[in-house]
């Protein structure tokens, strides 16, 4: 295969796998803080794109014309409300249901989802369409042979990039970061350390409903639309990917997001006769590796208590 | 032990009759004024049933004379077809309501029974379907074999994923089914021989010599051709009823239970979880995907959009609606959930919405269901005090 060609493919893979791990990332975070799927998350990821194009709309009647001030305003915009959402949904959806059978949760949270998605396809001016969300970001291209690297793409990925390192150094270097990893670790024993447990929870969800928005934004920059079923489908591989890597470790999440994306781009390249297959060979390939490894690739450390 | 004294059948006969009332003039009300009040009326009549205790005798009966009572509610139905016997829209509501019904116990074998997860219902409903349309366009097998052979593969398919479903618990458990489900529809939606996004047609069903689409006279009296799905699909759900209740009293349903609630003490009891978890979905895979079938015969017509990851959660709010384990919930809800949005047409547009809303409100205000489901009675007439 021409090299160009190929460069073209793991470019294209490296932004989609950054869009996994990203939402992946939010259903990890929100596993080990309170052992939930919350899988309302890739709707989030569809409002928040949604109320980033809104915001670019906004901006636009307010004659605000300097792209970088739109995209700053957009990405902070969809982050703080998606932030603010998910602090809801924790709050008056998920927190309820602590202690209930961990289908319930899981249910509810599917339904929620629903209850995004059909309100932004119903309520959403004319949101049944796909809107085509505007390019904000500079789309210079170096040609390196017969590939086109786009700036866009560049700072898109760098932008992922520092998210994911962001969430890195706040759990890990933080105060923050620290009660949330005691959270994880054994609530009984953070609360007697005197955590808050229900601000930690919510600060979990808010963090990982803003990276969701991120991802949102990043994904309607990238491919120049939005849709109100783009949350479903990147939530379903979000979760996935999160599964694959093993719940409740950020790396494994990154992993497994990055992973997914291989696959898929390897399912196109590999399979040219049958490309339109890649999505159903990447989603056998992730039941394989779950009866390969029934609890991630990196493993959760339990041990049954009777 | 001394025979407890039976509990009277006619609480419950006249629970049967009203309901029935009920129903027929809820299909009767044409414009939506006169749906609305219909079902403020009998959410009234419930409330009040339910506060002065009149509900308590009849729900007695239902438990204490269970064979008399299935009798009476097949009654009930037949009285409410014959009622519509030459109208197309209500008997199809019925056959659907059925049909659903029957996918649902399959479900609740899974979840209710075994605690087996599965939210790839659609995936099973589609094999079904797109067995029995390719038998029956492509073979002259009869189509009572179409049926039983569109759950065999739904089965058959279903076994697939028990390797990775039996080693996942959880959630990891959940990603295998619901990973199953999108896989199947997009497969469906990319493959050319099985009739692509466009779908396949079905031929009308022919049972001992009968065409079930030609309206039929008995008695100089004309039937909706319907009458025979409808016919067909209570035959089916009857014994998948049957299927399911003698399941859940032998001890195999005791088994399946003591899996669903600590599978380390099932397995300390000698229970073997694989082979049941595996008994139980593929039983309810098949039930499913025969019911389905049959459904696809009914409308004629299958398409990749009838089977989407929406279609596996409508059928598991279904089975949570009415209260997981409990078959009659499941018949309620399946009730509901079919047949709401098709009368209230206002509310056609927003019944995805309006289900997820539901369910939510259910799960955070009465989480066990509309009907949940009674203890076991282990002695016949033991009642828990």
């Amino acid at each position: 295969m021409d090299a160009g060609l190929l460069a073209q493919f793991v470019a294209n893979g490296l932004m989609l796998g950054m869009m996994y791990a990203l939402v992946a990332v939010g259903f990890t975070l929100f596993f080990g803080v309170l052992d939930v799927i919350k899988f309302s998350h890739g709707d989030v990821l569809t409002v928040g794109a949604f109320t980033g194009y809104s915001t670019y709309l906004g901006l636009k009647l307010l004659g605000v014309a300097n792209p970088w001030l739109q995209v700053a305003a957009v990405v902070i915009v969809a982050c703080a409300a998606m932030a603010l959402l998910g602090a809801l949904i924790a709050k008056y959806i998920v927190m309820p249901l602590k202690g209930a059978p961990a289908l319930n949760v899981l249910l509810i949270t599917l339904m929620l989802g629903t209850v995004l998605r059909e309100s932004v396809r119903l309520f959403y001016p004319d949101g049944a369409n796909p809107k085509r969300f505007p390019r904000l970001l500079p789309t210079d291209a170096v040609a390196l042979g017969s590939f086109n690297l786009r700036l866009d793409s560049v700072l898109l990925f760098l932008g992922g990039l520092a998210v994911i390192v962001a969430i890195h150094v706040l759990i890990n270097r933080t105060k923050l970061g620290l009660a949330i990893r005691a959270v994880a670790q054994d609530e009984e024993t953070a609360k007697t350390m005197g955590i808050n447990f229900t601000l930690v929870v919510l600060v979990t969800f808010a963090i990982g409903s803003a990276a969701a928005a991120f991802a949102g934004v990043m994904n309607g920059l990238y491919y120049n639309e939005i849709n109100f079923g783009m949350g479903l489908w990147l939530g379903v591989i979000g979760f996935s990917a999160a599964i694959v890597g093993g719940l409740g470790n950020i790396y494994g999440a990154i992993l497994g997001g990055f992973l997914f994306a291989a696959l898929q781009t390897v399912g196109a390249v590999a399979l040219p006769f049958a490309s339109a297959y890649k999505d159903v060979f990447a989603f056998a390939a992730v039941i394989a590796i779950m009866a390969w490894r029934p609890t991630g690739l990196i493993a959760e450390r339990t041990s049954e208590r009777v | 032990m001394n025979a407890a004294p039976r509990a009277p059948l006619w609480p419950g006969i006249v629970a049967a009759a009203l309901v029935t009332a009920f129903a027929v003039a809820f299909m009767w009300a044409e414009n939506e004024w006169e749906v609305v009040g219909v079902l403020a009326a009998a959410l009234v009549a419930v409330l009040v049933a339910r506060r002065t205790g009149w509900l308590a005798p009849a729900a007695r009966a239902f438990e204490m004379r269970e064979p008399a009572m299935n009798c009476v509610t097949i009654a009930a139905l037949l009285v409410f077809v014959a009622f519509f016997h030459d109208d197309h829209f209500p008997l199809l509501m019925v056959g659907t309501v059925l049909v659903y019904f029957t996918v649902c116990l399959g479900l609740t074998i899974q979840f209710g029974y075994a605690g087996v997860l599965n939210f790839a219902a659609a995936a099973f409903l589609g094999t079904g379907c797109y067995t029995a349309a390719v038998l029956s366009a492509h073979t002259s097998l009869p189509h009572l074999l179409v049926l039983a052979a569109g759950g065999a593969v739904a089965a058959l398919v279903g076994s697939i994923l028990i390797l990775p479903v039996l080693r996942t618990r959880g959630h990891y458990a959940a990603v295998v089914t619901i990973a199953f489900g999108l896989l199947f529809r997009t497969f469906l939606e990319v493959n050319d021989t099985l009739g692509g996004p466009q779908g396949l047609k079905l031929p009308s069903m022919n049972l001992l010599g009968m065409t079930f689409n030609d309206n039929f006279i008995v008695a100089g009296i004309e039937f909706s051709f319907y009458m025979h799905y409808v016919l067909a699909a209570l035959a089916l759900a009857v014994l998948a009823f049957a299927v399911t209740r003698r399941l859940e009293r032998s001890w195999i349903g005791v088994s399946l239970d003591a899996i669903r609630l600590d599978e380390t003490a099932a397995a300390c009891f000698g229970i073997h979880l694989a082979r049941w978890k595996i008994v139980a979905f593929t039983l309810g895979n098949f039930m499913a995907g025969a019911a389905r079938a049959l459904y696809a015969l009914m409308l004629g017509f299958i398409a990749p959009t009838n089977f989407t990851f929406g279609d596996s959660l409508v059928m598991v709010s279904i089975i949570l609606l009415g209260g997981i384990g409990n078959p009659w919930g499941a018949a309620l809800a399946a009730a509901l959930v079919v047949v709401l949005p098709e009368k209230l047409q206002l509310i056609q547009e927003y019944r995805f919405l309006l289900y997820a809303a539901m369910v939510i409100l259910v799960l955070l205000y009465r989480p066990e269901g509309l009907l949940p489901r009674p203890l076991r009675n282990y002695l016949p007439g033991w009642r828990p005090r």
